[in-house]
C-alpha cells in the first residue's frame, strides 16, 4: 500500500497495469479508491481502458502489474465466482433457457440457499424493481427496458455490497434511458451499494453519478463529482469531452493570480483563469462553455476583454438560441442563449462583441496534435 | 408554408355498413389485401416450381411407388382367376375337387395361347415361392406338361409335380389370392402364417430383420453419440476461437467432405485390418502378441469407427453454429452470480447448446440408420445394417416386395423417431446450419 489514502477506499486499485499483448498497456499505472455507498462512474472514449478496469475488478481480466483491493483485502487472485460482485452487463445477459425467476433465483442457487429463502428474496427483488408480475416470463418476451430491470434485480438479488454496471443503457432509447439512470440511482443510493458505472454518454455519466473518473488513454485524466467535472475541467481533453465546448488558442501573454491574460493566435485579447498553465509565453488552449459566452456588455464586469464575433447562423432550438458565431478565425465558435423575451435573435452577417467572466474560461495544455 | 386540412391528418376509418374495413375506395379491406398479395404469393410459387415438380417426379413419386409395391400383389390374381373362382367353396382342409383343378387347368392354359411377354406363371412361380420353396419348380414344370393333360385333371396335376397333393400350396394360393398383401410386412417382421391362417413367429433359426433393425437402431445410437462426444468439444474449441482460425480448423473439420467416401472407408480398411497399421504398430511395440491382433474391421467395430469418422461433420456443423450464437457474456454473467465454472457451463452454457445437439443428433441419427456403403464395405456380418438386407433383396434375391416393406418400416420408423424427437424438443429450436 503505497498511499495511505488508498487504505480507506472500499474498492482500491493500487498502480494498476494491463496490457494485453505485451507491448502497449491498456491501462497505464490506475490508482483509484472508492468509498463504501458511492456511485462512481468511469467515462471515456471506447478504447479509453474503462471496460478493461471494470473487467479487472469483476475478475473476468488479471492486472498486469498491481494491486486491487476489495474492503481492504486484495483480490488479485480470487476467481469470479468467489467475489460476490454483482454485475450488469451491457446485453443484459440474461439466461434465454430460464424464465425472469429462475433467473433470478440462481445466484441464490448456487449459494445452496433453500427454496423458500430464495422465493422470498426473488420477490423483493422483482418488486424494487416492479417487475413483480413477471416472474414466469422468459426473458425473449420482454422489452429491453424490462430486460434491463431484470438484470438489475438479478445482479441485487444476492445482496452484494459492490455492483458493476458496464454500458447497461446503452441499446434502450433516449426516454427510457433517463427513467432507467433515475431508478438505478436511486436504487443504489437507498440500498446502500458501491456502484462502479462504465459508460461512454456523458450525460448519463453527469446525472447518476457522486464522482466520475474520466478516462483516456489508459489514464483517469480527471476524478471529480460532476459538477466539478463540468465547470472546472483540468485538462483540454476532460474540457472537451465532457458537454459542449468552444476552444480557442493562444499565447499566455500575462498570469495576475487568479487572471490571465491570453493572446489569440489573430492577435486579440482574453481573459481565462489558469488551470494548467505556469507562465508567460507558453501556449495554450482557452475553453469556454457555450452557456457562458454573453453578448450583453451589461453584464460582464467592468475593464474585461471582449472580442468581436461574426454571427454565421441562427438556430431556434425551442428552450435555447444556438448562435453559431465567427470568432478569432474560428468558425464554429456557439453561444447559447435562453429563450427570454428580451433576447435578441441575431441575424447572419451582424457583427457582435462577446465577451465572458474570467472564471468562465479555463486555460488548458494544448494537447499534442494527431 | 404546406398548408393541411383535418381530413389528411386524421382520416376518419371507413368502414362498410356492416362494420367491416374499407378502403378509401370502398373495396373491402381484406378483398384489397388478397389481391396486392396474389402477386407476390404467385412470384413466390414460380420460384419454388421447379425444385418442387423435381421432387414430385423423382422423390415423393418413387417413395409412394416403393410403398406401394410392399402391399401391391397382382401375380396370383393375374394368373389364376379360374381357379381362385373355383376355390371359393373349398373347405380348406381336404384336396380341392376336380372342378378347380380343371379351372387351374384352364388357367395355365390360357397362358400358354399368350404371347410370351405377357406369360404370367412365371411371375406366379416366383411369387408362390416367397411363400412356399418348391412351388417354383410345381409352377414351371407344371407348365411345360399341362398342354398334354387329359381329363381326370387332379391326377395328371399330382402326377406332374408332388406339391398339389400339398394342401399348404392351396392355402397359399387362396390366402395370396388378393390383390393386396400383407405378406411382406409378416415376412420383414421375421413372422409366418401356420397352417390355421395365424401369424405366428419364425424358427428362431430364420429370424434376421427384427433382430437387425434393433442391431442398427443400436449402432445409430452409438454412433450418434460418438460424434456427440467427439464434436462437442471441437465445436466449443471453434466458437471461441477468432473467426481467422476458427475457419482454419473448420476446413480440418470438413476435409472428411472433400473426399471421396470410398477413399475414406478403403483408408480404414488399411488402418484397421489384422495386419494393418494399428494392429502392427501395436505388435511392434510389443503391447499386444502377433496372435492377438485385434479384429477392428470387417465387423461392427469397423461400421462404428469408419461411419463416426464418416458422420463427424454433420455433428459439428449444427453444434457449432448454434454455439457462435452463444455470447460470452452469459457464461461471465454466471461466474459473476456466483457460480463455479463447471456450475456456469452446466446450467447456463450446455442448455443452451441444446438446438444444436438435437439437430445434429436427429441429423447422424437419420443418416446413419440408412447408411448403405460403409456398412457393406467393412461391416463384414457383425457390422450389417438393415439397409445392406434391402439392398441384398433389390439385387439378389429380387424379392422387391420384400424389400419395399423393409423400406417402408425404416422410413415409418424414421419419421416415428422425428416426431417423437419434435414431441419431446420441438423442431423449431432446431438449428442447422
Amino acid at each position: 500500500m503505497t498511499k495511505a489514502g488508498n487504505d480507506r477506499g472500499f474498492v482500491v486499485f493500487d498502480r494498476v497495469q494491463k496490457s494485453y499483448d505485451g507491448e502497449t498497456l491498456v491501462v497505464k499505472d490506475l490508482n483509484l479508491s472508492i468509498q463504501k455507498g458511492e456511485f462512481l462512474t468511469m467515462l471515456g472514449p471506447s478504447g479509453s481502458g474503462k471496460t478493461t478496469c471494470l473487467m479487472m475488478l469483476a475478475g473476468f481480466e488479471t492486472a498486469t502489474h498491481g494491486e486491487i483491493l476489495l474492503d481492504g483485502k486484495p483480490i488479485n487472485n480470487i476467481p469470479p465466482h468467489k467475489r460476490g460482485i454483482g454485475m450488469v452487463f451491457q446485453n443484459y445477459a440474461l439466461f434465454p433457457h430460464m424464465t425472469v425467476g429462475e433467473n433470478l433465483a440462481f445466484p441464490l442457487e448456487v449459494r445452496g440457499l433453500g427454496k423458500s429463502q430464495r422465493e422470498a428474496k426473488v420477490k423483493r427483488a422483482l418488486d424494487m424493481v416492479q417487475m413483480g408480475d413477471f416472474s414466469n416470463r422468459r426473458p425473449a418476451q420482454l422489452s429491453g427496458g424490462q430486460q434491463q430491470r431484470i438484470a438489475l434485480a438479478r445482479a441485487l438479488v444476492f445482496e452484494p455490497e459492490l455492483v458493476l454496471m458496464d454500458e447497461p443503457l446503452g441499446a434502450l432509447d433516449k426516454q427510457l434511458r433517463e427513467t432507467l439512470q433515475f431508478e438505478i440511482t436511486h436504487l443504489a443510493h437507498e440500498l446502500g451499494i458501491t456502484t462502479v458505472y462504465v459508460t461512454h454518454d456523458q450525460t448519463e455519466a453527469l446525472t447518476m453519478s457522486d464522482n466520475v473518473a474520466v478516462f483516456n488513454d489508459g489514464m483517469i485524466q480527471q476524478l471529480a463529482p460532476p459538477d466539478v467535472l463540468y465547470e472546472e475541467p483540468q485538462n483540454s481533453f476532460v474540457a472537451q469531452f465532457i458537454g459542449e465546448n468552444n476552444t480557442l488558442d493562444g499565447t499566455v501573454k500575462e498570469i495576475n493570480g487568479e487572471i490571465a491574460v491570453v493572446e489569440l493566435d489573430g492577435g486579440e485579447l482574453v481573459d481565462a483563469r489558469p488551470v494548467n498553465i505556469s507562465h508567460p509565453g507558453e501556449r495554450t488552449r482557452v475553453s469556454i462553455r457555450p452557456e457562458r459566452v454573453e453578448a450583453n456588455r451589461d453584464r460582464l464586469q467592468e475593464g474585461v476583454h471582449t472580442i468581436k464575433a461574426e454571427v454565421k447562423e441562427f438556430i431556434y432550438m425551442g428552450d435555447v438560441f444556438r448562435t453559431r458565431l465567427k470568432v478569432a478565425g474560428n468558425d464554429n465558435f456557439i453561444m447559447k442563449t435562453r429563450n427570454a423575451p428580451d433576447q435578441t435573435r441575431y441575424k447572419p452577417g451582424t457583427m457582435i462583441e462577446i465577451g465572458w467572466l474570467p472564471r468562465d474560461c479555463r486555460a488548458l495544455d494544448l494537447p499534442q496534435a494527431g | 408554408m404546406a398548408q393541411a386540412d383535418a381530413a389528411d391528418i386524421a382520416p376518419e376509418m371507413q368502414t362498410e355498413r356492416n362494420g367491416r374495413l374499407t378502403t378509401a375506395d370502398g373495396t373491402p379491406l381484406k378483398a384489397a389485401l388478397r389481391r396486392a398479395e396474389r402477386r407476390r404469393k404467385f412470384a413466390a410459387f414460380l420460384l419454388v416450381t421447379p425444385l418442387l415438380a423435381f421432387i414430385l417426379a423423382f422423390f415423393v413419386f418413387p417413395i409412394a411407388q416403393m410403398m406401394w409395391r410392399s402391399v401391391d400383389n397382382p401375380q396370383v390374381v393375374r394368373a389364376l382367376p379360374q381357379t381362385l373362382e373355383a376355390l371359393e367353396d373349398w373347405d380348406g382342409e381336404t384336396l380341392p375337387s376336380e372342378e378347380v383343378f380343371a379351372a387351374l387347368h384352364a388357367d395355365f392354359m390360357a397362358d400358354v395361347g399368350r404371347p410370351r411377354a405377357e406369360q404370367v406363371m412365371g411371375p406366379l412361380a416366383v411369387r408362390l415361392n416367397y411363400e412356399l420353396s418348391a412351388a417354383r419348380s410345381a409352377i414351371t414344370r407344371t407348365s411345360r406338361q399341362v398342354a398334354d393333360f387329359q381329363p381326370p385333371y387332379r391326377d395328371e396335376f399330382l402326377d406332374a409335380h408332388r406339391l398339389w397333393d400339398n394342401i399348404e400350396l392351396w392355402r397359399v394360393i387362396e390366402r395370396e389370392g388378393r390383390p393386396l398383401t400383407s405378406a411382406y410386412y409378416v415376412a420383414a417382421l421375421d413372422r409366418e402364417f401356420d397352417s390355421d391362417g395365424n401369424i405366428v413367429l419364425r424358427d428362431e433359426n430364420r429370424r434376421i430383420y427384427v433382430q437387425l433393425f434393433i442391431r442398427t437402431i443400436l449402432m445409430s445410437a452409438a454412433i450418434t453419440f460418438l460424434t456427440f462426444a467427439l464434436g462437442f468439444p471441437i465445436a466449443y474449441y471453434l466458437s471461441i476461437l477468432p473467426t481467422r482460425y476458427a475457419n482454419l480448423l473448420m476446413i480440418a473439420v470438413l476435409l472428411p467432405f472433400w473426399t471421396s467416401l470410398l477413399v475414406r472407408t478403403s483408408a480404414w480398411i488399411v488402418l484397421l485390418q489384422q495386419q494393418g497399421v494399428i494392429n502392427s504398430a501395436l505388435v511392434a511395440m510389443g503391447i499386444i502378441g502377433d496372435d492377438g491382433r485385434f479384429s477392428m474391421i470387417y465387423n461392427m467395430t469397423g461400421t462404428i469407427v469408419a461411419m463416426t469418422h464418416i458422420l463427424l461433420p454433420f455433428m459439428v456443423l449444427p453444434l457449432y453454429s448454434v454455439m457462435r450464437t452463444i455470447p460470452p457474456s452469459y457464461l461471465r454473467a454466471a461466474k459473476s452470480l456466483g457460480a463455479r465454472p463447471s456450475t456456469a457451463f452446466r446450467r447456463v452454457y450446455f442448455p443452451q447448446t441444446l438446438p444444436g445437439i438435437g439437430a445434429g443428433g436427429v441429423l447422424v441419427f437419420i443418416i446413419s440408420i440408412g447408411y448403405y456403403i460403409t456398412p457393406a464395405l467393412v461391416g463384414g456380418q457383425s457390422g450389417r445394417m438393415i439397409s445392406n438386407e434391402i439392398a441384398r433383396h433389390m439385387q439378389q434375391s429380387l424379392n422387391w416386395g420384400l424389400a419395399a416393406a423393409l423400406g417402408t418400416m425404416l422410413l415409418v420408423g424414421v419419421l416415428v423417431l422425428y416426431w417423437l424427437f419434435n414431441r419431446l424438443v420441438g423442431t423449431d429450436s432446431l438449428k442447422f446450419g
